[in-house]
């Protein structure tokens, strides 16, 4: 009997996948890539969050958010101020006319650290923030939005208004938010260096670990009941709604999910890149989040977090030559993923495995439960 | 209006859209194991009445009661915990889900998003999906995806949608439209065995149908009452016979 053929369950299947993509981010590419690469994937691997917390909003339910680097950007910001007031201690400052705040106040003749970073002196607090900030704000705007039963296009346009509305504050706010520069200049993380290769190869493995977490909590997610939902009022809301379910507070969790791992993604970024700034979280980086996630498979975790790594490989290896034509090329890669493959990678992937000879164990009747199972979240 | 035994009184109801009134000062009353009929010419409003007592289009103005309580403040979802189930026209099920979990997902537990998170497959709610399945002809596809069920399969299924939430009132629009003749039959069995201890409100156009299950008969056109009793007397109504069944 075939391996392929015991693993007949797509449950069994699906976390088969999980397991290989585990060892390829987990074994292989911290053996066959230097410091810098891995670095860079590390980097890739935070849009992944942002990705599959897409999988959950816009696959599952139904809700295309084009505003994502707004939640990725919250995260990063909130883990940003924590570490740039670790690195302006008075010692580190006391050439400023305000030694103990972070320079860019100090330039904007500020000379008292504003309330709203004062709890960014606790890891805890940070750490909290990062998940907590993004999550509320995707809250106030779920409720605004969904109780009223706003959707579709015009979600997507808010949200994309939101993300415009953000960097336009955080720009025009410098002294309080580092502006157009964001902040940078990033150094310690409790007492710890996290500009060495040694801190960065660390920061990896957590990244890739703290990813891992998040794709196995929304399996749990899409295997509950919970998940079924989002996928019924995805095509049918009324039934949903006529079955006795409130369906605005089904997306708002869908919405909020996504807006907490994008958040965790951010910081995570933050702590690898080691900085946060506005040009990674307006309507442009928004709208490659949700490229990465198409040409991925929004139905599928694991194929748009693939999805993420890869398009953003693709864009690191080619715009390094050929930056303008980058931008096309991937807005031609969109546009054909959506109109030939709208399950992106993942679907291209499905099909090939369908095609694979199957020992007896493994055929499948037409109409029978493992199709249903593939659409309803496997394999991965 | 004071207290009644009725299952649904609905009274001076009136909804317009842009001036037009598709539903036009009507007011009717549904007992309780009862099975009412509402039949009339395409854009009567038979569906609109449907839409106004599930909540999906609100009332510009009269009452609804279900069971003396007043619907027509509540949200869907509140009126449908309340007892009060709803089939569309065209068959709405979830294409992609099995028969069994189309089932699953309409049983009334795990409603809230967390509970729907928690929600556990337990051995009542396995009986309760097996059993509505054999009640709506469905037993032997509970695996099957729904998307692969023949027309009237669908029809059946999303009937067991709302019985397995046993409403007080079901309200199903045009169950059989499509439907084979032997389908037609089986589904007016369904109806008789499922009207124990609940009434049901049915559109539909089929006059054999309408005969097989009909307690009593509302006949609109042009969001009013044309008239109403028993399937023998408003097929004997001039009016009737000269706006619907003449042609
Ligand atoms: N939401 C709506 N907006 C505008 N007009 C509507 C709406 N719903 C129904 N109508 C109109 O109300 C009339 C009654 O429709 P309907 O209740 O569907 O009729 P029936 O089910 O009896 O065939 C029709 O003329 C229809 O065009
Ligand atoms: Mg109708």
């Amino acid at each position: 009997m075939s391996l392929l053929a015991r693993l007949n369950t797509p449950e069994r299947r699906e976390l088969l996948w999980l397991a290989i993509f585990s060892v390829i981010i987990l074994v292989v590419l911290p053996s066959i890539l230097e410091p810098f690469r891995l670095n860079l994937f590390g980097k890739y691997l935070t849009y992944g969050f942002v990705t599959l917390g897409l999988v959950i909003c816009w696959g599952d339910a139904g809700i295309l958010s084009l505003g994502q680097g707004v939640f990725f950007g919250l995260g990063g910001y909130c883990m940003a101020m924590f570490l740039k007031l670790e690195a302006s201690s008075v010692a580190n400052t006391k050439i400023q006319s305000t030694p103990g705040i972070p320079d860019f106040m100090d330039w904007n003749q500020i000379t008292h650290l504003p309330f709203f970073w004062q709890p960014f002196h606790s890891l805890a607090f940070s750490l909290a923030a990062v998940v907590v900030v993004p999550t509320v704000l995707a809250l106030v705007i779920g409720v605004a939005m969904f109780k009223r039963r706003v959707g579709g296009t015009y979600f997507a346009i808010i949200t994309q208004a939101i993300a415009a509305i953000l960097t336009i504050l955080i720009i025009g706010q410098q002294g309080y938010t580092g502006g157009v520069n964001g902040i940078t200049d990033l150094r310690t993380l409790w007492g710890w260096d996290i500009r060495t290769d040694h801190a960065k190869t660390i920061l990896y493995f957590v990244s890739a670990i703290a990813l891992i977490l998040c794709i196995l909590a929304a399996r749990v997610v899409r295997m509950s009941k919970l998940g079924r939902l989002l996928r019924a009022l995805r095509d049918r809301e009324d039934r949903v709604r006529f079955s006795g379910y409130e369906v605005a507070n089904f997306k708002i969790f869908a919405f909020c999910f996504a807006a907490a791992v994008a958040g965790i993604g951010g910081a995570m970024f933050t702590l690898q890149v080691g900085f946060m700034s506005p040009s990674l979280i307006g309507i442009v980086p928004s709208i490659e989040m949700v490229i990465f996630c198409a040409v991925g498979g929004r139905t599928s975790l694991l194929g748009a977090v693939y999805g993420a790594l890869l398009v953003n490989w693709a864009k690191t290896t080619f715009s390094e030559d050929l930056p303008q034509l980058w931008l096309l090329a991937m807005g031609g890669l969109f546009i054909a993923v959506v109109l030939a493959f709208p399950n992106g990678l993942a679907g291209i992937f499905r099909l090939a495995i369908d095609r694979l000879p199957k020992g007896p164990g493994g055929r499948r009747q037409p109409g029978i439960t493992p199709v249903v199972a593939e659409q309803a979240g496997a394999p991965q | 209006m004071s207290e009644t035994d009725y299952m649904l009184a609905v009274e001076g109801l009136t909804v317009s859209f842009d001036g037009f009134r598709a539903v036009d000062d009507l007011t009717f009353y549904v007992d309780r194991n009862e099975i009412r009929v509402i039949i009339g010419p395409n854009g009567a409003g038979k569906t609109t009445v449907l839409d106004l007592i599930c909540g999906r289009t609100k009332a510009s103005a009269g009452s609804i009661k279900f069971q003396n309580e007043e619907l027509r403040t509540l949200k869907e979802h509140q009126i449908v915990r309340r007892g009060v189930g709803r089939k569309f026209q065209t068959p709405s099920i979830y294409d992609d889900l099995t028969v069994f979990e189309n089932l699953e997902i309409s049983f009334p537990r795990g409603r809230g998003v967390f509970g729907a998170l928690a929600f556990r497959r337990d051995a009542e709610v396995r009986d309760r999906v097996e059993e509505v399945a054999k009640t709506i002809f469905l037993a032997d596809a509970l695996q099957r995806r729904a998307e692969f069920l023949s027309h009237g399969q669908k029809q059946w299924l999303e009937i067991g949608m709302l019985l397995i939430q046993q409403p007080s009132l079901m309200m199903l629009d045009e169950p059989v439209a499509g439907m084979s003749v032997a389908e037609r039959k089986k589904t007016a069995e369904l109806l008789h065995t499922i009207t124990a201890g609940r009434s049901v409100l049915v559109v539909e156009h089929d006059m054999g149908f309408v005969e097989d299950i009909a307690h009593r008969v509302t006949v609109m056109h042009q969001g009013k009452i044309l008239s109403e009793g028993t399937l023998a007397h408003v097929k004997a109504d001039q009016r009737v016979v000269d706006v619907y069944l003449g042609h």
